[in-house]
């Protein structure tokens, strides 16, 4: 019944992202509230369900986006095995640990994209990629990244309370 | 009657003294005597009248501000409502702009059927450039149908579900559009960037193209109806080892404001594919 929660949050997020996120361009580049909110859920203390949210989301994802669903599912997931494997090293540092797997989540994201357009025929000059689209979004998922783990952080409280100690 | 008279007597005395004193103070031979006395109840009593506005200012004021303050109160949240009526009806006047626009635009195109429909939302993935409308299969949309505003082409229809379908914009990293200048006489191929800029590419090398020149769908290929204004060339790009000119181009349309848009819905693309020559190993 816990895992429920998951799909007010994930249409939330995805319509959150295709009506307003994807309307506020830095250059050329925009944040990824669904890869945030990923890496912050999947952070949270006894959250175990984060491999779910993170095939629903790439697949909700997939389905609005004209890129191939490999794109987001892969990446996806990339990031909530960052934040398994951030989580037992750099646990005293939750913050840290957000910044750093918004920051390699991005560019695994990004250059999945880039192989995968790539590989389609399309032509991206790398330089444009990088500095239009991939430098900006990764400063503005680093700006997301502090509320969107605030809000996480409070649903885990919710969702996983934690057993009270007599 | 003995004690009468004194007392009788006594009275009248003090009644002319007065009597007296009055009229010599009536008749102005007291004036500087009564001027300082006056004076001084003058300013007494002003002492007392000041002294006593303020203690009454003391305990009525905090209930004017009271009132004063909910007063403001009452009148601000007035006036929030007035602002967001004011927003909403401009709002709505610009859409109304927009749908007057959009029918001066289909009535000079009469040979077209067109579906108005909102976009709603962007691509999630900042390397495309595709919109989602909310119009869908229900109500005839399909794959491959044009989509213009009143000012000209933006894209067209590249997937579609029941209530929604998702625009591939022209000026998509993928996309390619068949357009001839219209001052030229030429063709040329249009393709997007990741960047949202639009190039023009395969211009042959002896055409003269100049800033200005309008680009327009040329029909070729099948994939849009011809003469749909797409924009102006800003800057051209002529060297003499390459095989073709390339040209930058300034779209009409702003694609970051997009609102409402037409489909053109009795346009049906041609399917090339078939007839391209495939390769033989």
């Amino acid at each position: 019944m816990r895992n429920l929660v998951a799909v007010p949050v994930i249409l939330l997020t995805v319509i959150l992202q295709s009506a307003v996120i994807s309307r506020v361009y830095l250059l050329s580049g925009i944040a990824d509230l669904p890869l945030v909110m990923l890496a912050a859920w999947a952070l949270q203390e006894g959250v175990d369900s984060a491999w779910h949210w993170a095939i629903a989301t790439g697949l909700l994802v997939g389905f609005i986006s004209g890129i191939s669903w490999v794109v987001p599912v892969a990446g996806y997931v990339a990031v909530v095995v960052l934040a398994y494997l951030f989580q037992r090293r750099v646990w005293q540092a939750p913050l840290l640990a957000m910044f750093s797997i918004t920051f390699i989540g991005t560019l695994i994201v990004s250059f999945l994209s880039v192989g995968i357009l790539s590989f389609s025929g399309v032509d991206l000059p790398l330089s444009d990629v990088l500095g239009l689209v991939m430098l900006p979004g990764v400063l503005l998922n680093m700006l997301l990244a502090i509320p969107v783990y605030a809000v996480m952080r409070d649903l885990a409280r919710w969702v996983y309370p934690a057993p009270e100690v007599e | 009657m003995r004690n009468l008279f004194p007392r009788t007597l006594q009275t009248t005395i003090i009644f002319l003294i007065v009597g007296g004193i009055m009229a010599l103070a009536l008749g102005g031979y007291f004036s500087s005597a009564s001027n300082v006395f006056t004076g001084s109840l003058v300013n007494l009593q002003a002492w007392f009248s000041a002294r006593y506005m303020a203690v009454q200012d003391f305990f009525t004021s905090p209930r004017d501000m009271a009132s004063l303050r909910q007063t403001n109160a009452e009148l601000e949240a007035e006036v929030a409502e007035l602002q967001s009526q004011v927003i909403q009806l401009q709002q709505e006047v610009g859409q109304t702009q927009v749908l007057a626009a959009l029918v001066d635009f289909s009535r000079l195109r009469p040979e077209n059927k067109y579906a108005a429909a909102a976009v709603i939302g962007r691509d999630p993935s900042p390397f495309l450039h595709y919109v989602i409308i909310n119009r869908g299969s229900n109500e005839g949309i399909l794959r491959g149908m044009p989509v213009v505003t009143h000012q000209g082409l933006i894209g067209r229809i590249d997937a579609v579900i029941a209530d929604a379908a998702r625009v591939q914009l022209i000026t998509d990293p993928a996309s390619s559009v068949n357009v001839r200048l219209q001052n030229a006489e030429t063709e040329a191929s249009l393709v997007g960037s990741i960047t949202g800029d639009l190039t023009l590419e395969l211009i042959p090398q002896d055409i003269d193209i100049e800033r200005g020149d309008l680009v327009l769908t040329s029909g070729l290929g099948g994939g849009y109806p011809p003469d749909l204004i797409i924009g102006q060339i800003v800057n051209v790009r002529r060297r003499d080892f390459d095989l073709f000119q390339q040209a930058t181009v300034q779209p009409v349309v702003d694609f970051n404001q997009l609102e409402l848009v037409l489909v053109i819905v009795n346009f049906e693309p041609v399917d090339i594919a078939p007839l391209l020559p495939v390769p033989t190993p």
